[in-house]
């Protein structure tokens, strides 16, 4: 594996790798001293053209655990103010000697276009509406572990509730549990919808909350009310928000997700401290063991390297 | 590769057989009691089978162990996040580590089927470190098939195996195959 630009690029045959690779991570971030020597003297530098708190750091302390440097470049403070285009900025950087970047740009596609630019691996952190791949399998990797299933996820059913359309977290979390035999449904308003969707839809969120086994939560952006998709931010709460008269009709065993940063009041009207089946936390420390598994994988095990001789 | 001379002095195929392997177990595990009862270090002793192949063995020569003395915590060690040829060489991880008990001031026996380079054994001396200070740390290995890279000797030994890089050395609980590879 070389790169990680999206879930269908490593296929289900990645994914499960991953996940594999991922409960090494957790058992060494579980130790006193939760750092191995695995990427020493490799370099990962964080490119966030974007904002990005949880994302940025949970790549940082990833690489940090496995002895790698990292760099991280913030735009804000950056030449890219001065002028400077994204293929100057990566092939200057590049320059100094990096083995991984991390990208998360606000245009589509911007991964693919910079690999070009570079022999170094490079992993989506977030590109446009497209994708989030690193999400999506913290997300699968929580699913999993809390339902206590030991490899695929067939037969879960899983409700992503919220801004379908413009969220790249919805589009990879739906390649991701797809791709493990999960049913997903999406639930929002027509307006938020992609114009082909994903998965099966409704915007009854009544209908399916007592038979989910997941329900994933989607950050409510507050730009889209300027955009006149929904009314308000009251009608979305009533129709689309975890209230506690819902989070009640949720089966015993049912998991409460979201990507964060969490809206209170508008897309969770509860507190999910409170919330038995809240796996908000366990999503966020999952975070760094799966992307110690991806840098891992695309820095050290998974290198295409001939073998020169029996190990 | 490096070049080696060819060393035609014995054909590929079993060279120790199911009993073989069960009659070497129980002696290797007669030389761990033998040499850590000395030092009075028996309460101590721990073996740590070495992901993948070393973790059978650690486990039937506790079972040995365990018939001649008395129980010996047995658990696993997993070292690819520790060798110092990723990326070199493919890795296959995901393997667990499961270490019973706390291994400061425990004698360590790190177990494995084959040893070859001692690039293995290096990386689990310092995945051994991470748990704990040892008193000791000792390595015991089913076949020792020569062509060391670093300066590391085993304490107990099975049979030693002078072998070609070009062959490979496949070891299961029915015995010890030795398999040319192709160049």
């Amino acid at each position: 594996m070389k790169h990680l630009r999206s879930i269908s690029e490593i296929g289900v045959d990645g994914v499960q790798r991953l996940l594999e690779l991922t409960d090494t991570m957790v058992d060494i971030n579980q130790r006193p001293n939760p750092r191995v020597p695995a990427l020493r003297g490799k370099t990962v530098c964080n490119l966030f053209f974007e904002d990005s708190t949880r994302t940025r750091l949970s790549f940082e302390t990833a690489a940090k655990r496995l002895s790698a440097d990292v760099m991280t470049f913030s735009v804000g403070t950056s030449s890219v103010n001065k002028g400077e285009s994204l293929r100057d900025t990566i092939e200057t950087v590049a320059a100094m000697g990096v083995d991984a970047f991390v990208i998360r740009h606000g245009s589509s596609g911007v991964p693919w276009q910079v690999s070009r630019w570079t022999t170094a691996s490079i992993i989506n952190a977030g590109d446009g509406w497209h994708g989030h791949p690193t999400q999506a399998l913290l997300d699968a990797y929580t699913v999993r572990q809390a339902l206590g299933r030991s490899s695929g996820l067939d037969g879960v059913r899983v409700a992503i509730v919220g801004d379908i359309r413009h969220s790249r977290v919805a589009r990879s979390n739906v390649e991701v549990f797809t791709a493990l035999g999960a049913d997903v449904t999406l639930v929002a308003p027509v307006t938020l919808l992609p114009p082909v969707p994903p998965a099966p839809t409704t915007d009854d969120l009544d209908a399916v909350v007592e038979k989910v086994d997941v329900l994933y939560l989607l950050r409510m952006q507050r730009e889209r009310m300027q955009e006149a998709l929904v009314p308000s931010l009251r009608e979305y709460s009533a129709r689309f928000g975890l209230t506690a008269e819902r989070a009640r009709r949720l089966p015993e065993h049912a998991l409460v997700m979201h990507p964060g940063p969490m809206n209170r009041g508008v897309e969770i009207l509860v507190d999910p401290a409170e919330l038995p089946g809240a796996v908000i936390t366990q999503q966020v420390t999952n975070g760094v063991a799966v992307r110690m598994a991806v840098l891992f994988e695309l820095l050290g095990a998974g290198r295409d390297v001939p073998v020169e001789e029996p190990v | 590769m490096r070049d080696e001379p060819e060393r035609p002095a014995r054909a590929p195929g079993l060279v120790l057989s199911q009993d073989d392997v069960r009659r070497a177990v129980t002696r290797m595990a007669h030389e761990i009691l033998e040499r850590n009862a000395r030092d009075s270090r028996l309460d101590a002793l721990v073996l740590l089978g070495l992901q993948r192949g070393g973790v059978w063995l650690a486990e039937r020569l506790g079972m040995e162990v365990a018939r001649i003395e008395g129980p010996v915590p047995v658990g696993s060690l997993d070292v690819s996040m520790y060798r110092d040829d990723i990326g070199l060489r493919p890795v296959v991880p995901a393997a667990r580590t499961d270490i019973p008990v706390d291994l400061s001031g425990a004698t360590v026996v790190l177990v494995d089927d084959v040893l070859y380079t001692g690039r293995t054994v290096r990386a689990a001396l310092d995945a051994v470190s991470e748990y704990g200070r040892p008193r000791a740390v000792q390595l015991a290995v089913l076949v020792d098939r020569g062509h060391r890279e670093l300066p590391i000797r085993p304490d107990f030994v099975g049979k030693n195996l002078p072998t070609s890089m070009r062959e490979d050395v496949v070891v299961t609980e029915l015995g010890v195959e030795i398999r040319a590879v192709l160049p």
